[in-house]
């Protein structure tokens, strides 16, 4: 196992490769190409504010202005769910690769997790431009918890990543189970709700145990309020995806044998 | 001589979920089986202990019919699949051409795909380069290469996935029936490049079922049937081994065929199809102007009160046999029952080919032997000395009748047999020739004389 997660690295070629082509390919033959990872999380910003400045507004005091602390959680929470849907598919699309040519399978599965990370990064100037017109600037240190958020995420991602793939070679419902966790695990996340609004504290140990929750309010904090109170949690998950990837990847690692039979 | 690939006792033993493939979690949770949904139902052996070893830099033919398991041990070598059991090893780098192109994403360019093919094979960014224009090149795609792949024809698609497998420069190539892909002279462009490979001491395990190529190619070959190594070593040799068992069970088909047909035709009870004789006699059968000739479908026909209770084809060693070759001595021995002593018998033959046409058709009646009588059991044969007809299915009519046509029994297109030929000639009948040329015509001296 240890032997296959070093190739990995020797794989990254290879990966940034596909990850370059399936940004590529996404946008081909389209009018404005790359712009739409600008113009979706655009449009996405207006049609929130709209609902929750005007249809159902939110005015938890500090949340202010709401459509814009959502949005912090909102870009990072659309890198993970589209991850994971992609990724649990890709072991089946890639399938003539895996059959046909002598290929590491775990490469399909990471490239869906960076393609979509490189969406999510082009999407955070969009919202750095609305928060600084907004008047929320970034505090000292957030230029460092930024990228441990990011590479919390990456990992813990890629963990589950490689475990919906693999499992979904052979259970191929999953697909459509995970569509519906997705959105579950949405609203279950204190993301179009502010963690510290009277009604969700209560509930407080609950939300703790879904690592997403760590994940969202690091990103409020050092996107939205300019400092981190969340830190710990932060570290705590990071070591928790540390351990969650090599039981995924020893998982994968089991199952890979099966998989050109099995796609 | 060192080895470049070897396989010891390899078996490899294929699942099949049956039903399961769809099985849902929820069901392998409530019945804590998901190691169990796991396990194969049923397996399917693709291989069974077959043991080879390629010496480094030979050309090595593995032969069989469909689905004996050749494209499996090609998987095998090349690690897409790990064996059941036995080892697997081979030494050097390895390049599969096994599915073309296989990697290839349709939405982006020829150039860009030609990077990430080349990646996937193993080859560094840097390398690409270097042999980007070789590949161009070989592929004859220069002035498509920056068009997205889905704009290429499927040939243009294999050359492309070709050129790049084939520029990858393995220790080890693999090829898996692939030669189909271009034309005529993309074909001759590769059996140039295996033979640069062979020069420059590169070991090739070919599948193919072109036996051309394996006995002018390779160096030794491998002849898998049903999963089993059936032969190996001299490729004339296997090849030899592997036709002569792929004529045993045309042979076999052939005969059950034929059994078939005539059963089914004697199905009919003789008093009913007697009343067909008098629509069709069988004079008019063997007149060549007569419509039937062309339009005959197999049957079985006449009063039988004298009965054909045997029809069978001998081949040039006296036993039965389907499948013949082109010149070999052909004998058709028919066995009759008279029920009542009759003086008016004609016995008659008939040969078509597989499109209906009459290749030949002849009775005793019209080469002037008279057949004065016939009681109980007796016997006719008809024995050809040399079968001069081309590569193809054969069907023959049987026939006793009286010299004015009524027929006592006619089996119409019952026994079925196969010509064979290692000539590509065409047409039905192949006179016996030979070629001679004036002394300034050079001839090469033919490979198997």
């Amino acid at each position: 196992m240890f032997s296959n997660l070093a190739n990995l690295l020797r794989y990254r070629g290879l990966i940034s490769s596909l990850v370059a082509r399936e940004l590529k390919a996404r946008y081909r033959g389209s009018v404005f190409g790359f712009l739409w990872s600008f113009i979706n999380p655009l449009l996405l910003l207006l049609i929130y504010s709209f609902v929750f400045t005007t249809v159902i507004p939110n005015t938890t005091p500090g949340a202010q202005p709401f459509a814009l602390f959502m949005f912090c959680g909102i870009l990072p929470w659309n890198w993970f769910a589209t991850s994971l849907s992609d990724a649990a598919g890709s072991l089946i699309a890639g399938g003539n690769l895996i059959r046909k040519v002598l290929f590491p399978a775990e490469v399909l599965p990471l490239v869906s997790v960076l393609a979509n990370m490189v969406h999510f990064f082009l999407g955070l100037p969009i919202l750095i431009g609305f928060l600084l017109y907004a008047r929320h600037y970034p505090g000292p240190t957030d230029l460092i918890w930024f990228p441990v958020a990011v590479i919390v995420q990456l990992v813990f991602s890629s963990a589950l990543a490689l475990l919906l793939a693999a499992l979904t070679v052979h259970f191929r419902d999953i697909r459509d189970i995970l569509a519906n966790v997705l959105t579950l695990w949405f609203f279950a996340t204190p993301i179009i709700y502010p963690w510290f609004q009277e009604s969700v504290r209560e509930y407080k140990p609950y939300f703790n145990l879904n690592p997403f929750t760590h994940l969202a309010i690091a990103y409020q904090e050092i996107l939205f309020f300019g400092q981190i109170g969340h830190w710990r949690w932060l570290l705590v998950l990071g070591v928790v995806s540390i351990v969650l990837f090599l039981a995924c990847y020893w998982v994968f690692d089991r199952l890979r044998d099966s998989f050109a039979e099995a796609v | 001589m060192t080895k470049a690939i070897e396989l010891f006792n390899v078996s490899k033993v294929y699942r099949k979920y049956g039903g399961k493939q769809f099985a849902t979690l929820k069901s392998a949770f409530l019945q804590r089986s998901i190691l169990r949904e796991l396990q194969p139902s049923e397996t399917f052996p693709a291989l069974t202990d077959v043991s080879f070893a390629v010496p480094r830099g030979s050309t090595y033919g593995v032969v069989g019919r469909n689905g004996s398991g050749k494209s499996t041990a090609l998987k095998l070598v090349a690690g897409i699949t790990k064996p059941t059991s036995g080892t697997v090893r081979v030494d050097g780098r390895i390049s599969a051409l096994i599915e073309l192109g296989a990697g290839f994403h349709p939405e982006i360019s020829g150039r860009e795909n030609v990077y990430i093919n080349g990646i996937m094979l193993g080859l560094s960014k840097r390398q690409i380069q270097d042999r980007f224009d070789d590949i161009v090149e070989f592929a004859e795609l220069r002035e498509f290469i920056d068009a997205p792949v889905k704009t290429y024809s499927s040939g243009m698609y294999m050359r492309l996935g070709f050129a790049v497998a084939i520029n990858v420069d393995p220790d080890v190539l693999l090829v898996d029936e692939v030669l189909a892909v271009g034309d005529e002279s993309f074909t001759h462009k590769c059996l140039d490049k295996f033979s640069e490979f062979r020069r420059r001491g590169k070991t090739i395990l070919l599948v193919t079922h072109s036996l051309n190529l394996v006995e002018r190619f390779c160096d030794e070959a491998l002849w898998l049937d049903g999963g089993r190594a059936m032969s190996h070593g001299d490729p004339k040799r296997v090849i030899g081994d592997y036709l002569t068992s792929v004529e045993a069970s045309e042979e076999q088909l052939l005969a059950a065929t034929t059994a078939r047909l005539v059963e089914e035709a004697s199905a009919t009870p003789a008093a009913e199809s007697g009343a067909r004789s008098d629509a069709t006699p069988a004079a008019e059968l063997f007149d060549p102007t007569s419509a039937n000739m062309f339009h005959a479908t197999e049957g079985r026909w006449g009063a039988r009160e004298v009965e054909i209770t045997e029809v069978q084809l001998l081949g040039p060693d006296s036993t039965p046999a389907h499948v013949f070759h082109t010149g070999q001595a052909m004998t058709v021995r028919v066995k009759v029952h008279a029920r009542q002593p009759a003086d008016d018998v004609v016995f008659g033959i008939g040969l078509f080919n597989a499109d209906g046409v009459c290749c030949y058709g002849t009775n005793t009646f019209i080469e002037d032997i008279v057949l004065d009588g016939i009681e109980r059991d007796a016997e006719a044969t008809f024995a050809i000395s040399s079968l001069d007809l081309v590569e193809g299915t054969y069907k023959m009519d049987v026939a006793v009748h009286k010299r004015d046509g009524y027929p006592y029994d006619y089996h119409r297109l019952l026994y079925t047999f196969r010509v064979k030929s290692r000539t590509h000639d065409v047409g039905i009948y192949r006179p016996q020739h030979t070629w001679t040329f004036s002394p300034n015509v050079a001839r090469r001296p033919t490979r198997d004389a």
